[in-house]
């Protein structure tokens, strides 16, 4: 398999798209990318603040705190927004548990907030999300961070921060692996095969 | 979820699931200015009551509003129950009138699953708000709940109902409830106020309170159902034959402040409501930090929050 390194995933198969050692190097990019964009340094006071969706997202969001805490000496506060109950497909699937929302204790009005997940495929999270937020407060921008774009937005909702752009079909489906999680780094791509 | 008509028989993993529910949606609306979520818009949920209620009845419709979903309530007294229609006809016309959800409370015991059966095939779920003497399921629910966040877990923790268990159906959903999620109960009641076929139920039986308590994690005080005791009155008031006097209930079963000294240190007491201060609880045991009564109204929102959740937000069960 290692020798594909391009194309489709072949069908009921798996391809790995980033390494452990990858996912640690495009976080990390992603880090970079943060400080230049919200032009954090020591004299800023009040840095964005990082909300991840769970469940991957909220090991994410930890991940690059850190890498941004480490490179630009600024602590940004850092919480998990649950969006199970404002979801549009509940109905379409069985009962949902819910997720747990951790919100900084100085709340999030008049600050940028990063929302951060595993992947941006239909853009549907991403609005759940932001009617979330409207529900906590009211940030001054908000701002969306993704490991991978894997394409097929249903809705005008773009990323600021990508890892990496994956271009694949609707019968493929993208697994974000975290050790936190899943017990090992790496975003893999897996073919659903003869389904729809 | 379908219906939610009993605890006798419920899933305890699908128990675990709504009372887990429960306590995510009491945090997520923990200190928020806006305490709405737009889940259930769009579902129409409707009370039905035949019996008096405060807390059931306000719980569940503040329940449903701050899930989004329109709250429709209906009370015998309003409605054309008192032009004589029968529970099948009202049942029926609340469904083809929209309800998603008929919440009903009747004084028959079984009303609840007979309007389930007569609402099969319409989509419409039944929540059993209380029906007789029979269960309360949503009230043994909140217990649970409000138990599990003072004592932390229900395993092996032994919990004592004490009063009028023959007529109470939240003892008996109580009951269900407690034992399937692994705890030991303990009802303590004169022989006159126990069901019989009590031997049939997963619980060990006393008469003694003083000597009970020391041993409990938790103690559930029942209110003495006057309205569900008929009978030649006894010597001191109409108590049917049940016992000799309120003066001598509450002597003999009532948990006064010396009897709040017997329990160990973290136990929890509550009571269902309405209580009657100086009957089977003492007013300052009512208000003692022991006491979890108000934080049992605060759980039984959250807690019937989460009960129209899975009845209502995922797919539809046939």
């Amino acid at each position: 398999m290692a020798s594909r390194s391009r194309g489709a995933a072949e069908p009921g198969g798996e391809r790995e798209l980033l390494s452990a050692g990858d996912v640690a190097r495009t976080i990390a990019r992603m880090a970079h990318q943060v400080i230049e964009k919200t032009a954090l340094g020591a004299d800023v006071d009040d840095p964005p603040v990082l909300l991840g969706i769970p469940t991957r997202g909220t090991s994410l969001a930890t991940r690059l705190t850190e890498r941004i805490t480490e490179f630009s000496g600024v602590k940004p506060p850092t919480g998990a927004l649950d969006i199970t109950l404002y979801r549009d497909d509940l109905r379409r699937k069985p009962t949902r548990p819910l997720a747990s929302t951790r919100l900084p204790d100085a709340g999030i009005d008049d600050r940028v907030v990063i929302l951060v997940d595993d992947v941006l495929f239909s853009g549907r999270t991403v609005r759940a999300a932001l009617d979330a937020l409207r529900d906590h407060g009211r940030p001054r921008a908000v701002q969306l961070a993704v490991l991978v774009d894997r394409g097929h937005r249903e809705f005008p909702i773009r990323a600021d921060y990508v890892g990496k752009n994956v271009p694949t079909s609707r019968s493929e489906e993208v697994h974000v692996l975290l050790s936190e999680v899943d017990g090992r780094d790496a975003v893999v791509l897996r073919d659903k095969g003869v389904e729809e | 979820m379908k219906h939610l008509l009993a605890t006798d028989g419920l899933d305890p993993d699908l128990a675990t699931a709504v009372l887990d529910t429960a306590e995510g949606l009491k945090k997520t609306l923990l200190g928020r200015e806006v305490r709405k979520l737009p889940t259930l818009r769009g579902r129409t949920v409707i009370t039905l009551f035949y019996e008096n209620s405060t807390r059931t009845r306000v719980s569940f419709e503040i329940a449903g509003k701050w899930m989004s979903a329109d709250v429709v309530n209906v009370s015998s007294g309003g409605s054309s129950v008192g032009k004589g229609e029968s529970l099948r006809d009202t049942a029926l016309t609340l469904a083809a009138a929209g309800a998603d959800c008929v919440i009903i409370r009747h004084p028959a015991s079984g009303a609840a699953h007979r309007l389930a059966g007569w609402l099969a095939g319409t989509g419409t779920s039944v929540v059993n708000a209380g029906d007789g003497t029979h269960e309360h399921p949503t009230q043994a629910l909140l217990d649970a709940a409000t138990l599990r966040e003072r004592l932390g877990t229900l395993k092996d923790r032994r919990v004592a109902i004490v009063g009028d268990v023959l007529h109470s159906r939240v003892a008996r959903s109580n009951i269900h409830l407690l034992a399937a999620l692994g705890a030991e109960v303990v009802l303590v009641a004169p022989p006159t106020l126990l069901p019989t076929g009590v031997k049939t139920l997963p619980v060990t039986v006393s008469h003694e309170l003083d000597a009970e308590l020391p041993a409990v994690d938790a103690v559930m005080m029942l209110r003495v159902q006057a309205e569900r005791i008929t009978g030649p009155a006894g010597p001191g008031g109409s108590h049917g034959g049940f016992f000799p006097s309120a003066r001598e209930y509450s002597i003999t079963y009532g948990l006064n402040e010396k009897r709040l000294r017997l329990l160990p240190e973290h136990a929890v007491v509550l009571h269902p409501g309405p209580m009657l201060r100086g009957m089977e609880i003492a007013s300052v045991v009512a208000d003692a930090p022991a006491s979890a009564i108000t934080e049992q109204v605060r759980n039984g929102v959250h807690v019937r929050m989460a009960v129209l959740y899975h009845l209502l937000a995922g797919e539809e069960e046939k």
